[in-house]
């Protein structure tokens, strides 16, 4: 399956042939380098370990360079699965043109951290009446259970709390353009996550959509 | 939100050329009817430009047999063939909202370089 990590830089509009407008996420993917080969027989699994994103050399410790090898150290570093033992050495680079224009990918990344919301907001609630004499009950979520049977709160009921800043994955966007010179990627819709958030951009499971 | 301008994701057209909220312009306008194309001419006043990068749209405000009519376009469709500048109105301010609530003789703008009209 085909697999890369990328950096969310925000969102854009381009137009297509016939003029309509496309609202799309704009991913940069730089030439991501194998950092680690895993294998079954070393790891219990294959995978690569790949890195991205910058950081100060300064703030890495030995250890952590030895890891690198002498590769420029990077921010993140991220595993790929593979069914199979891994096609790529350590050193080699995954790029932006492992998609093409029309391919349809999911897109997996940290949701937006929202803090503690309610249940309106949270859960889609409806919240309660404005009129009819209600007063302060606008936004609140209603009842939580029954009486003395069952005399408690069933466990895993919608209620108020922290809300976003969890892995988020959106299915199905089109892949609107590639453009390996800048190492961009264009996909139509929203991904979840601010800008400069990591993202993993994979092949869509659920084939294409029409 | 993220400053993508320096993407090059807006191309350069001739529509981005510079015209300002205050001049009247002829937006020349691609309409395509079934595997025809023409030209259409929307001609007033620009009364605001907002977004930043390829985003970027701009209304234009006329009069048409009494009835205010507004349209909004994206500066870099590939619709929006031309935009034409007939003149440039003096106005101080940046969105002419205003002139929706105006008139007749009290809706006319002066012109920036004769300072007639």
């Amino acid at each position: 399956m085909r697999q890369l990590y990328g950096i969310k830089l925000g969102m854009a509009r381009v137009f297509d042939e016939s003029g309509e407008a496309i609202g799309v996420t704009v991913v940069e993917v730089k030439p991501t380098p194998v950092v680690q080969v895993k294998t079954k027989a070393k790891d219990g699994y294959e995978a690569i370990q790949v890195g991205l994103g910058e950081k100060r050399k300064s703030l890495f410790n030995k250890p952590q360079l030895g890891h690198f090898g002498d590769m420029t150290p990077m921010r993140y570093l991220r595993e790929i699965r593979l069914d199979a033992p891994s096609t790529l050495q350590k050193g080699e680079t995954l790029t932006v043109d492992t998609f093409k224009v029309g391919d349809h990918v999911d897109v997996t990344g940290i949701s937006k951290g929202l803090g503690f919301q309610g249940a309106v907001r949270r859960h889609n609630f409806g919240g309660g009446p404005v009129s009819h004499g209600q007063s302060d009950r606008t936004r609140a979520p209603g009842s939580v259970g029954a009486s003395s049977y069952p005399s408690r709160t069933f466990r895993g009921q919608r209620m108020a709390g922290r809300m976003g800043n969890a892995r988020v994955t959106v299915q199905n966007l089109d892949v609107v353009a590639v453009r390996p010179e800048d190492n961009l990627l264009l996909l139509r819709g929203a991904v979840p996550g601010k800008p400069n958030g990591v993202l993993l951009i994979r092949e869509s499971v659920k084939g294409v959509r029409k | 939100m993220a400053n993508l301008s320096h993407l090059g994701l807006a191309p350069q057209t001739e529509t981005a050329a510079k015209f300002n909220p205050g001049d009247l312009v002829r937006v020349h306008v691609k309409i395509k009817e079934g595997d025809k194309e023409r030209i259409q001419v929307f001609q007033g006043t620009v009364i605001q430009k907002r977004g930043e990068g390829s985003g970027k749209t701009f209304s234009v405000r006329k009069v048409s047999q009494g009835i205010g009519v507004e349209r909004t376009f994206p500066v870099f469709s590939p619709n929006v063939a031309k935009v034409e500048i007939l003149k440039s109105g003096k106005v101080r301010r940046a969105k002419l909202y205003y002139l929706r609530d105006l008139t007749g003789r009290s809706a006319r703008l002066k012109d920036k370089q004769t300072g007639n009209e």
